[in-house]
């Protein structure tokens, strides 16, 4: 399956904007935690798990997905809702913590919720994949059109839920797609110190479950992938696994020194970053110009700089205000 | 013991069932997936004729997946169903609690009240048919403990019937404790002041309101699900002695009806709070909070009488012996008034 010029475009806005987004997040985030690192300190406190380089992972998936579509993503999560059209003014202001959070601040960048385009996620590693199954099976007993994708880490296949799900949403045939963001790390643990297969979507078969597998980032392989999963599920043929070759160009969580990893590791990754690379195709290609590209990039920054102020310039709710929203 | 009229008794498994396919038959929406909920009708009753009447799409049977299907019940709930998901048992919590705790009780907040996760989550509580201490807890506080769940415990059918009604057609997500004695099982003992009256229209128990179940005054006796038939009985046998107990039913733990609890207290001065679950950090605890940082006033210190904290043990000499009954009851009132 090859993408249209249009889809091509998008998918590489999508990305450009996230990358954006995520290098703004990165530099603001510093802010009143220096010299001394405290997570709390500065306008965004708190963990913050960035997803520079795994970009391809949400656009070559939500490249095929409408408002209607359920995602259901990670502690990662920001690449992914970008993709997936989550208001980005409310997303990045739920990320400050302020009133014109999607939540107003009562979540956080691990709980971002918009109803609006069916995006939620979770901060526990492999609970995407019993929610997805579920949104999945309301589809098909409302017989409302739309289908599920669950989106997580390699680590994730090695929760229960991970198996669990898998196994629920082969017995029922439901239209999902379990996602894996395969960045080889586990935090510090690499995939092969924690994963006794070497390659996740293997697991498929023991489900009865069509598995695929994407190498090297690639963008427009993950769109094929996907593109075959998702149209699968609508046909009602059931769920799909894909683990995806991805890489994680930032730390696990903003302040993590990253010890871990082989010496170069890191630059090889940064060498073969998927954005320029796909940038690059689409010069080759002629889907793009040089000011095309200039232009398409000014307008991703000028949004994400946009969001960041509405979200510098909104208020905190009252601190009371905690208490509201436990019960509807 | 309720405001029922008409004679039709129902035990607390048949009035689950009832009200179940009752909201199945009005809202579409309506669906219900556990461990043999299906063509057995539940391990405990409380699905009997359903898979009958509505077949293997609504009444699902699922894989012994605590944590893929209660988590496919929040992701159903989100997307517009009403799941009722059965634990078969309580105890059962600890594989799938963070299906339940992390994204059901929190979802809704996390969204800032903007997603609605209505679902039910019934589950088995209680023991004293030896068991073993894998399948005879409470853990009424436990649950209760976590906020972003309704928690209601029946102590008999109208109620049961009533609540569970009310908990299909809440936008929250409720927690409905049955109590394996009071269902109305032949096998598991049952308790026969369960097995009540019950109106066969549906109708709807507010959640969060307890019942006074019988008037007294000279000792408020407040209690959920079992051991409101515990101070029933007692009730009767001090009532032989000259003193007049209040019961208050609690039938909710989340919302808790602390008003009607201090109001009780403060008619009768004394207090006894009866509870199946662990002695410790439990229900019985917050409801002598509840009274005493509001009123201090007592004619004496309120009491206790709840689980030891001991895992539940398989011996019926030794379970019974741990357990909550009538005769603990009458002996804490006995104490009550010798320390006083």
């Amino acid at each position: 399956m090859q993408p249209t010029n249009d889809q091509r475009l998008w998918m590489y806005r999508q990305m450009v904007t996230s990358r954006y987004l995520e290098e703004c997040i990165e530099t603001i985030y510093m802010e009143g935690k220096t010299p001394v690192f405290n997570m709390a300190k500065g306008p965004i406190p708190g963990e913050m798990h960035l997803s520079n380089g795994q970009e391809p992972c949400a656009v070559g998936v939500c490249a095929h997905l409408d408002a209607e579509d359920v995602v259901i993503a990670t502690h990662r999560p920001h690449h992914i809702a970008v993709a997936k059209g989550v208001d980005l003014n409310a997303m990045v202001a739920e990320i400050f913590g302020k009133a014109g959070g999607l939540s107003g601040g009562r979540g956080g960048h691990m709980h971002i919720f918009d109803a609006d385009v069916n995006f939620s996620c979770s901060g526990i590693i492999g609970e995407s994949l019993g929610p997805a199954a579920g949104a999945a099976l309301s589809r098909k007993l409302q017989g409302k059109p739309g289908v599920a994708v669950a989106f997580l880490g390699e680590g994730a296949a090695n929760q229960g839920a991970f198996h669990e799900a898998l196994n629920l949403a082969a017995v029922w045939q439901l239209p999902v797609v379990f996602v894996i963001e395969d960045n080889a790390w586990g935090i510090s643990v690499a995939k092969q110190a924690s994963t006794a297969v070497p390659r996740n979507d293997l697991r498929a078969s023991g489900y009865n479950m069509p598995g695929m597998h994407v190498a090297d980032n690639d963008v427009e392989g993950v769109f094929a992938a996907a593109g075959e999963a998702i149209a699968r599920a609508r046909d009602g043929q059931g769920p799909t696994l894909i683990e995806i070759e991805t890489s994680r160009l930032a730390g696990h969580f903003m302040g993590d020194s990253e010890d871990y990893r082989p010496k170069g590791e890191k630059a090889g990754l940064q060498s073969h970053d998927p954005i320029p690379r796909y940038r690059r195709m689409l010069l080759e290609d002629g889907v793009l110009d040089e000011a095309a590209d200039s232009r398409l990039v000014d307008e991703a920054h000028e949004r994400v700089e946009a969001a960041i102020r509405f979200a510098r310039e909104s208020d905190f709710l009252p601190a009371e205000a905690a208490l509201e929203t436990v019960f509807v | 013991m309720n405001t029922a009229t008409g004679s039709r008794k129902l035990t607390i498994a048949r009035a689950m069932a009832e009200a179940t396919a009752q909201e199945m038959r009005q809202d579409p929406s309506v669906f219900v997936m556990g461990e043999d909920v299906g063509p057995l009708g539940g391990v405990f009753g409380n699905t009997r004729g359903l898979h009958e009447e509505f077949g293997s799409e609504r009444v699902r049977d699922t894989p012994i997946s605590e944590t893929a299907f209660i988590g496919a019940a929040v992701g159903a709930a989100s997307d517009g169903m009403r799941p009722i998901v059965e634990l078969m048992f309580v105890d059962f919590f600890g594989v799938c609690m963070d299906a339940i705790y992390n994204m059901m009780a929190k979802n809704t907040y996390f969204s800032g009240g903007k997603v609605k996760v209505p679902m039910v989550l019934m589950t088995s509580t209680g023991g004293g048919y030896s068991d073993g201490g894998q399948h005879s807890q409470c853990l009424y506080g436990t649950f209760a403990h976590l906020p972003g769940m309704k928690v209601v415990v029946p102590s008999n059918a109208y109620d049961a019937k009533g609540l569970m009604t009310a908990a299909i057609r809440d936008d929250n997500p409720v927690v409905f404790m049955y109590h394996k004695s009071l269902q109305g099982m032949g096998w598991l003992g049952t308790e026969k002041g369960a097995t009540v009256a019950t109106p066969e229209e549906p109708y709807t128990v507010e959640i969060g309101k307890a019942s006074v179940v019988r008037q007294g005054s000279d000792l408020t006796l407040v209690s959920l699900g079992a051991g409101v038939h515990h101070c029933l009985r007692a009730a009767r046998a001090l009532e032989t002695e000259g003193f007049d107990a209040e019961v208050v039913d609690l039938r909710s733990l989340v919302p808790l009806d602390r008003e009607t609890v201090r109001a009780s207290v403060a008619k009768t001065g004394r207090l006894i709070v009866v509870d199946e679950d662990y002695h410790s950090f439990g229900v019985s605890g917050e409801i002598i909070a509840s009274v005493v940082e509001h009123d201090h006033r007592l004619k004496a210190a309120p009491a206790r009488v709840a689980y030891p904290d001991i895992p539940i043990p398989f011996a019926p000499t030794m379970e019974q012996w741990a357990l909550p009954n009538a005769d603990k009851i009458v002996a804490a009132f006995h104490q009550m008034l010798r320390n006083h």
